[in-house]
């Protein structure tokens, strides 16, 4: 089915076709048979189940069963007038009768759209009494509101809205400046003291942040060095002599 | 004009549809069916001998008043009225089959066309230019359809007679150069 295109479609360079301009099968046939003024009578069967598969495939029209169903009658047609058939054979009947026969009288039709197209393009030159025009698409009219009624609507809506999960920012300022104060104070008092003493017995985070800050800061400066014998042991801070204080 | 001519030219001025001869009659049943053909007669022709914008025209079985052709541009242009909506192709084939064929089954229609023509019989059923007139012999026994007047009215007939005769219509029109068959 799917073999090379025919050479004569091969040969319209730029041939395009559009679907919408077809209303169907028979139509297309039609077309391909005026194009290349061919004898409807006796049909090239060969080569018009042949374009017209070109087409279809080029159409992408491979969904349109209607399509499908006509080339499926064009190849079986095609292959019936390929049969060798006896001479002096009086039973013999032409497989293209039926198709050119449908043909003709689809021919016919389009001749009468022809003259129907006309007929009303001719009366439509004519209006009668009461022919209203369609009216234009009204423009949405304006809200008539309260302003209250606005307002418990946001609310509602606002309602329905789902808390959003946010962190929340607090300023908790860190005191480093009290920090270093009170470290300055135990060192001026003591060489060395252990990490508790500073913060005491139970200290805020900020607390802990506060003087382990201001201890880092000190111990930069050469204020005092921090000491720890393991990991998680408890921090033991010495009072260095300040070297070269600026 | 006549006093019975002047009633039509009441009544067909009140109308936006073509009355037919039968609904004219019931303002004045005692004129005869002649009286009434000469009547309408003289109205066309006074419309017609004098200047006027409209005329008389006798389409889909009956009559009815229509603006002058000349002035459906104008009109038109400053949207007054619209002309109706154009017909598809495929309307129109289908028009063209139900004409010719009715009354006639929707599967007559598919097969003349070589497309299913179900949504476009159902529209041109919506639009009242055809309709179910009888139904068929057959399995499931089939709608058969057939035009309307409005079909008529749309296209500016008198009666489906108007219509071209295939003899004459596929000579008149045949495409160039086609073979004579044996």
């Amino acid at each position: 089915m799917s073999g090379p295109a025919s050479p004569v479609v091969q040969d319209r360079s730029g041939f395009v076709v559009e679907l919408e301009q077809f209303s169907g099968p028979l139509d297309l046939l039609l077309h391909l048979i005026h194009e290349d003024e061919l004898d409807i009578t006796d049909l090239p069967i060969a080569k018009i189940a042949d374009q017209f598969l070109a087409v279809i495939n080029e159409l992408g029209l491979n969904q349109a069963a209607d399509y499908l169903e006509m080339a499926a009658r064009l190849l079986r047609i095609k292959a019936q007038m390929l049969l060798p058939r006896r001479l002096g054979d009086d039973e013999w009947e032409d497989p293209r009768a039926e198709l050119v026969r449908r043909l003709l009288e689809y021919q016919q039709i389009r001749e009468l759209v022809e003259w129907l197209g006309q007929a009303a393009a001719r009366r439509a030159e004519q209006l009668g009494r009461g022919f209203r025009p369609e009216p234009p698409a009204a423009p949405p009219a304006p809200l008539v509101i309260e302003l209250n009624d606005l307002l418990a609507a946001a609310e509602r809506v606002i309602a329905l809205i789902p808390e959003p999960v946010l962190h929340r920012v607090v300023p908790r300022p860190l005191d480093v400046e009290g920090a270093t104060a009170k470290l300055q104070a135990l060192l001026a008092e003591r060489a060395e003291f252990g990490w508790l003493d500073v913060v005491g017995a139970r200290p805020t985070l900020i607390d802990v942040l506060s003087v382990f800050i201001a201890l880092l800061e000190l111990a930069k400066r050469g204020s005092l060095s921090v000491h720890q014998a393991g990991a998680f042991t408890p921090i033991q801070i010495r009072r260095e002599s300040p070297r070269d204080a600026v | 004009m006549s006093p019975l001519a002047t009633l039509f030219e009441a009544a067909l001025f009140a109308s936006s549809r073509p009355l037919t001869v039968e609904e004219l009659r019931t303002l004045e049943p005692t004129a005869g069916e002649g009286a009434v053909h000469a009547a309408l007669a003289e109205l066309r022709d006074a419309f017609a001998a004098a200047d006027h914008g409209v005329e008389l025209v006798e389409i889909a079985q009956g009559w009815q008043f229509l603006t002058r052709r000349e002035y459906a541009e104008a009109i038109e242009r400053a949207q007054f009225a619209l002309r109706p909506r154009r017909l598809s192709p495929a309307a129109l084939e289908t028009l063209a089959i139900i004409a010719y064929r009715q009354p006639v089954g929707r599967s007559e229609v598919d097969e003349i066309r070589g497309v299913d023509s179900g949504a476009v019989i159902d529209k041109l059923a919506e639009r009242g230019l055809v309709e179910v007139v009888t139904r068929g012999e057959g399995l499931g026994r089939p709608l058969l359809y057939g035009t309307t007047p409005q079909f008529l009215e749309i296209l500016g007939l008198k009666d489906l007679d108007e219509l071209p005769r295939l003899e004459e219509l596929s000579v008149a029109l045949r495409p160039p150069a086609p073979a004579e068959p044996e």
